[in-house]
């Protein structure tokens, strides 16, 4: 009764189109900027940064660029670890090359490095396609995590081979490495996937949006009307790797503040982005942040109420998430192959008619 | 006599298709747009189409026909270069045309619709048919990214022109349904409407009343018509329906086995003793 | 001989032992996919997991044992018994059966007609799900296993080869693990029987009709569930011996559900569709890895048999899209 869309009526094709059509929508969306910006850095503490909120953050970006890429131009990539691991390389090498250089700056040009990788590795979707070309991104995740393992000048000869990121300040107040407060290093992750996710929500709305979603739904006929799928499939795999890049950045320097590649960046990263978007739903940019948010959020529920809760083992509460993570997928995917972002759809649909169904 | 309502508003439609065939002004038929010379297409060791030769006029609606396994769909195939042709020339508002890519064929001004419907089945109606006028939007990565602007405004362009080829085709109701939830006649349709978005200079129709009732294929004829009459726009066609493709071409090519066995108007066609033969089914010695 | 050569030939025959390895796991997708369409990322936990069960089996550990010490507070591990390898191996056989069975009922059968990346992620799910569980079942430690198999090299054979090198050159004979042979010609006799059996069996004939078309199989009266149980369990019974001989080299830890990975470029050379592509893929990468390693590796800083069969998989395919033994694709509109 009070989610209506009666009444609102739309004059001109720019009101058509925009991102919430629905006022109730658009109040809802502005609140949740409000409290994101301006409540929580008042109250965040650092338990819910490390473990909950600045992950769904730079998880949320990961996803972005995955599922522009999976979602909306549909090659699935097994690459995403590798490309994080280029994003976070860079990222360190910039940093301590150039120590003058914005945080910023270094951010997004880690993720034009990693655009430029991942445009590199994306050539052979030209030729191969489906599964072929999941496996072959593998070649990606593998090649790029045993590149930074074995040349040293990838992690300036460090005894560890560790990358350690070294402070940087945003207007003073220092946003990397371990000594950052919290809410700094919360916005600043925030401020970035505010303006990725505003990025792609206009990038897939447009031409650009609807060259890939023509590959990815019929890709001859795609090419047949006149798209190129030398340009979509390869800026797909550009804006793609480019966002994980930054997704990588961020990991490194702002979260983990030191990182060792094949802990950091190995296949299993791969994996878990993609269940996000999968859970989140394929094609949607809200399903990326329900994707991330879900993915973040579950194993933390789970280790605070069996650990936490029961006193188990950390070994065995492990374990059991593992398996309690891989029956959710599964249960998902019956129940709802199109993800949280469908469930969202349908339950808006029945508000619309809430409370008088008919 | 009495007429039931449903029938009184088919004659009407006939009427109405009778009079944009034969409506004033006359339309006019220029000169070749199109020629194939001499098209040979093989797969491997089978030749699907072996040494065919036609014509596309300006402003006609020409009709490819034959039985099963002709070479009908190769041939419409070759014409916007989804095949490459081993021999032959393709020339393309007086000029040959060289090695091209699908996509540069379609920016030429060539489009299509398929014989399995090829619409993005993700994507909504209004989606679709904007898709089809990619050749013709220039904004850039930048601009897109930043929408506001240069980006917005071309949408907005484009939007416009689109909505009109949505109300031509009377599909507003669907506007923001994705495709794949629409039945059969209105994904023909929506597809139709993909392929005059693009603005061709020539149209390709793959059996694009395959599979209709009667109501849906009068409704398609109609578009048809209208498209050729309002527009201007060539179209070839391919069609399995003999009655509808002697009734809206202005000339018919007939393929069997690959090979060009008749060409030209519908009566001509019809009294053509080869073609005659191919249909009934005289053996192939 | 050079003693150049003859190291040359020790690379080339271990990297056709390994290939050999490589092939048993590439089989065991073929056959999944060839059957349902599913490209089974779960192949390699399967193989752990069969592993793990045999071990368990065969130590007579507690299942779960863990798990109810955490709730419980008790002390069990062991039942103490030990049962003979033959035991357990139909043991455990009898277990991927029952694991062939629950995957259908369980998960297959409410995904049918999804598209093949939903069917794809749910195997992940279907992998990670295996590994937690097999982890709480028989504990994460890792694990001999010996089924009485040979193992080690083989002094004969190092005497032979030393006599072929020249007079006096700093060589002293080949190595190649004795277990590696046998598991190289388990896996042949694997491939051969199996082979056998879908050209020559109705249940093998049903197979390779369903493979080619599940509406037409359907119609001629191929009852779909029971052959993607059978399809499993057989994939589960190729992933006992992979996990059988793999855990027999190297112990049974979390490592072996790997392998998988192993034999995804091996997919892509051969085809997801080809048994003798899966084969010959296989070797191709055994011995090309073997190789590439052992000339080329040094120069890099070696381990790059972690990318190199995906990277030559990757460039066999730019320029041979349809794969070893696939025929040229016609697109068609």
């Amino acid at each position: 009764m009070f989610y209506r869309e009666a009444g609102d009526f739309k004059t001109n094709y720019a009101d058509d189109s925009q991102t919430f059509p629905i006022a109730f929508d658009r109040k809802a969306y502005y609140a949740a900027m409000f409290v994101a910006f301006c409540v929580i850095p008042l109250v965040i503490n650092s338990y819910w940064e490390k473990s909950v909120l600045v992950p769904f953050l730079v998880w949320s970006i990961a996803a972005l660029g995955l599922n522009i890429l999976t979602g909306y131009c549909g090659q699935v990539s097994l690459g995403t670890g590798g490309f994080m691991a280029v994003g976070a390389f860079a990222a360190y090498k910039l940093m301590t090359a150039f120590p003058e250089l914005n945080i910023f700056f270094v951010v997004f040009l880690s993720g034009g490095i990693t655009a430029l990788v991942g445009i590199a590795f994306g050539l052979p979707s030209l030729r191969i396609k489906g599964f072929y070309l999941a496996v072959a991104t593998l070649a990606a995740q593998f090649f790029l995590v045993w590149l930074f393992n074995k040349v040293p000048w990838f992690y300036n000869y460090s005894a560890s081979g560790q990358i350690t990121a070294p402070e940087r300040t945003v207007f003073g107040v220092i946003v990397t490495g371990p000594n950052a407060p919290s809410w700094a290093t919360y916005l600043f992750c925030l401020t970035i996937l505010f303006l990725l996710a505003w990025g792609a929500r206009n990038l897939t709305r447009g031409r650009i949006g609807r060259s890939w979603m023509a590959i990815r739904d019929m890709d001859i006929a795609a090419e047949i009307i006149g798209v190129d799928p030398l340009k979509a499939k390869l800026s797909a795999f550009g804006v793609s790797s480019f966002y994980i890049g930054v997704a990588g950045a961020l990991f490194f320097a702002s979260y983990l503040g030191a990182a060792e590649v094949t802990e950091a960046f190995g296949i299993n990263q791969s994996f878990l982005v993609l269940f996000m978007i999968i859970i989140g739903g394929l094609g949607s940019i809200f399903g990326s942040f329900a994707g991330a948010a879900f993915m973040v959020l579950m194993p933390v529920a789970l280790k605070n109420l069996l650990v936490g809760g029961l006193g188990w083992p950390t070994d065995i509460a492990a374990h059991l998430e593992l398996t309690i993570v891989g029956a959710l997928i599964i249960f998902f995917l019956i129940v709802e192959p199109h993800g949280l972002a469908q469930l969202w759809r349908l339950t808006k649909e029945k508000l619309r008619l809430w409370p008088f169904p008919y | 006599m009495t007429h039931t309502v449903a029938e009184a508003a088919s004659d009407d439609l006939e009427y109405a298709v009778k009079e944009i065939q034969h409506g004033i002004p006359p339309r006019v038929i220029g000169e070749p747009v199109m020629e194939m010379k001499h098209i040979t297409l093989r797969f491997g060791g089978v030749t699907a189409i072996k040494d065919i030769s036609f014509d596309i006029r300006e402003g006609e609606i020409r009709a490819i026909i034959g039985p099963n396994g002709a070479g009908k769909s190769s041939m419409l195939n070759v014409i916007n270069g989804f095949y490459h042709p081993q021999e032959g020339e393709i020339w393309f508002r007086g000029k040959k045309r060289g090695p091209m890519k699908p996509h540069e064929i379609a920016r030429q001004g060539i489009a299509r619709t398929f014989q399995n419907i090829a619409l993005f089945k993700g994507m909504t109606t209004l989606d679709n048919i904007m898709t089809g006028r990619m050749t013709l939007m220039k904004t850039g990565m930048l601009s897109q990214l930043w929408w506001w602007g240069r980006a917005q405004a071309e949408e907005i362009e484009h939007r416009e022109k689109v909505e009109r080829i949505i109300d031509f085709l009377e599909i507003q109701h669907i506007r923001k349904t994705p495709v794949g939830r629409l039945p059969y006649g209105l994904q023909k349709r929506v597809e139709l409407g993909r392929a005059l978005a693009a603005e061709p200079k020539l149209l390709l129709l793959d059996e694009p009343m395959a599979g209709m009732n009667v109501e849906e294929k009068e409704d398609m004829c109609r578009f048809i018509l209208d498209v050729n009459d309002e527009f201007g726009t060539t179209i070839a066609l391919i069609e399995h329906d003999m009655g509808v493709v002697m009734d809206i071409a202005d000339r018919v090519v007939v393929l069997d086995y690959g090979k060009k066995i008749g060409d030209g108007t519908p009566d001509e066609i019809r009294n053509n003793q080869e073609v005659i033969d191919a249909y009934l089914g005289v053996s192939h010695d | 001989m050079s003693p150049v050569f003859l190291n040359t030939l020790e690379v080339i025959l271990n990297g056709l032992m390994a290939g050999v390895m490589y092939s048993l796991v590439a089989l065991g997708f073929v056959l999944i996919y060839k059957a349902s369409g599913i490209f089974n990322y779960a192949q390699g936990v399967m193989a752990l997991f069969a592993a793990l069960t045999l071990v368990g089996l065969q130590t007579g550990q507690v299942p779960f044992s863990h798990l109810i010490n955490a709730i419980f507070g008790t002390e069990v591990h062991h039942f103490g018994w030990e049962l003979p390898a033959l035991v357990a191996i139909v043991l455990t056989l009898g277990v991927m059966v029952i694991f062939a069975i629950l995957v259908e009922r369980l998960v297959l059968r409410h995904l049918v007609g999804q598209e093949p990346i939903i069917l794809f992620m749910a195997t992940i799910g279907l992998a990670y799900f295996m590994e937690g569980f097999g982890d709480l079942m028989w504990g994460s430690d890792i694990k001999k296993l010996d089924v009485g198999l040979p193992s080690g090299g083989s002094f004969w054979l190092e005497d032979v080869t030393r006599g072929w090198a020249a007079e006096g050159a700093d060589y002293y004979g080949m190595y190649i693990d004795l277990l590696d042979v046998w598991a190289a010609i388990v896996a042949t006799i694997l491939v051969v029987s199996l082979t056998l059996f879908s050209q020559y069996t109705k249940t093998g004939r049903a197979l390779r009709a369903v493979a080619d078309d599940h509406q037409a199989a359907l119609s001629v009266g191929i009852d779909l569930r029971t052959i993607w149980v059978i399809t499993w369990a057989i994939a589960g019974f190729v992933a006992l011996v992979a996990g059988v001989m793999w855990g027999a080299k190297s112990g049974v830890q979390f490592s072996l559900s790997l392998i998988a990975l192993k034999a995804l470029p091996v997919l892509m050379l051969g085809g997801f569709t080809s048994i003798p592509g899966a084969i010959v893929g296989g070797l191709i990468i055994g011995v090309g890895e073997k190789l590439f390693e052992y000339a080329i590796g040094p120069m890099l800083g070696g381990a790059t048999e972690n990318w190199f069969a995906y990277v030559l998989a990757l460039l066999f395919l730019v320029f041979r899209p349809q794969g070893l033994f696939g025929e040229k694709i016609i697109e068609r509109v």
